[in-house]
């Protein structure tokens, strides 16, 4: 049974929560809605045999309405199939938590949590693990900028903005176009 | 027979250890300067790839031991220098702060490679873009990260700069200028 053939039975039992199976060279992914996704990914574990969790990750489409999508990597324990899961979510809209699935999901869901600030609901102890408890800010959403912000917490951390912020080594990955994206792209003939 | 020397040649003054014994008169900064500069005990900041380099300093090939400096003392109240090896994160520049303040006086600092000088490639919202915004660096090793001939190059440029230091001869100046 190849991550195809997975993808396409993920799809027949649940027809109303699978909105979309995409492949690409020889990587599937099977697009999921918020409300069927926990269901979704225990019948990956349970009756596919996803029994690792490679991964779960976040994507900023800033701009778009719903802002966010996670990402997840599923793979079997002899590395023979992939598959990644993904779900769009809203600014203020929560996931559940995959830990009670996997409980390797456990850190990942709080990286998610520090870097983009999607909450999941249900997990055991949701809190920063990269940056401090009350720093203000997730930087990986697509409008805090690269060089950061300067925050104050004293006797815990402070941070403050790198030099030439702004400057013409910047990128803004908010843009459409690419030469205001990479400010130094220019056009190949 | 003495040989006759003009009065315009110099005379050394000899020390003859079967008759003077072994005694060396010497200023007392020297001597502590002499003894400081050859028995810097490091305190290993390694935070990152860099401190693979500093254990590779340590080790047989490139050997700091030839100058007394092998004894990595992680207890900051041991130590002298502090080499900062390795990227320097905001969470992680309150401990980096607090275990300077507590080494004891005199230390130095070395802040090695690119990112403890001035943050390297990372110039983003969670790394500090040099150690020298926290606490005084008195010698920058470049490199990312520098070979270790290059760091025992930045520890020799603290030896001179301790053999440079003149720490008597300030307290005398300091006891009699506050007693005017």
């Amino acid at each position: 049974m190849t991550a195809e053939k997975d993808a396409a039975r993920l799809k027949d039992a649940h027809p109303e929560g699978v909105l979309d199976v995409l492949e690409f060279r020889s990587e599937t992914t099977v697009v999921v809605t918020r409300g069927a996704l926990h269901k979704v990914l225990q019948a990956c574990r349970r009756d596919l045999a996803y029994d690792m969790l490679l991964d779960i990750s976040s994507i900023d489409h800033f701009g778009d309405d719903p802002r966010f999508e996670v990402v997840y990597e599923l793979a079997t324990l002899n590395d023979s199939k992939h598959l990644r899961v993904k779900c769009k979510v809203a600014e203020d809209e929560d996931v559940p938590t995959a830990t009670d699935i996997w409980a390797g999901a456990d850190w990942h869901e709080r990286e998610v949590w520090d870097m983009m600030g999607i909450p999941f609901s249900g997990h055991p102890d949701l809190r920063r693990i990269l940056m401090w408890e009350g720093y203000p800010y997730f930087p990986l959403r697509k409008d805090f900028p690269l060089a950061g912000r300067p925050t104050d917490m004293p006797d815990v951390a402070s941070t403050g903005v790198a030099p030439l912020e702004g400057g013409p080594f910047v990128t803004s990955s908010g843009e459409s176009e690419i030469a205001r994206r990479e400010p130094r792209a220019h056009v190949v003939q | 027979m003495p040989e006759a020397t003009s009065s315009l040649t110099p005379t050394y003054a000899a020390y003859d250890s079967k008759i003077e014994g072994n005694v060396i008169f010497t200023r007392v900064d020297a001597a502590m300067n002499w003894m400081r500069k050859n028995s810097l005990w490091p305190m290993p900041m390694g935070l990152a790839c860099c401190a693979i380099e500093l254990m590779a300093t340590a080790s047989s090939r490139f050997d700091i031991s030839r100058f007394g400096m092998e004894v990595m003392r992680f207890s900051p109240r041991q130590s002298d220098v502090m080499i900062v090896a390795g990227t320097v994160t905001y969470k992680m520049a309150l401990a980096v702060k607090r275990i300077w303040d507590q080494m004891p006086e005199p230390k130095w600092c070395i802040a090695m490679g690119a990112c403890a000088s001035s943050g390297g490639m990372y110039r983003s919202y969670a790394v500090l873009q040099g150690i020298d915004r926290l606490i005084p660096v008195d010698v920058y090793v470049s490199g990312c990260p520098p070979r270790p001939e290059a760091l025992i190059d930045g520890l020799m440029k603290v030896q001179k700069k301790i053999e440079a230091e003149h720490a008597v001869l300030d307290q005398k100046r300091a006891a009699f200028e506050g007693a005017v």
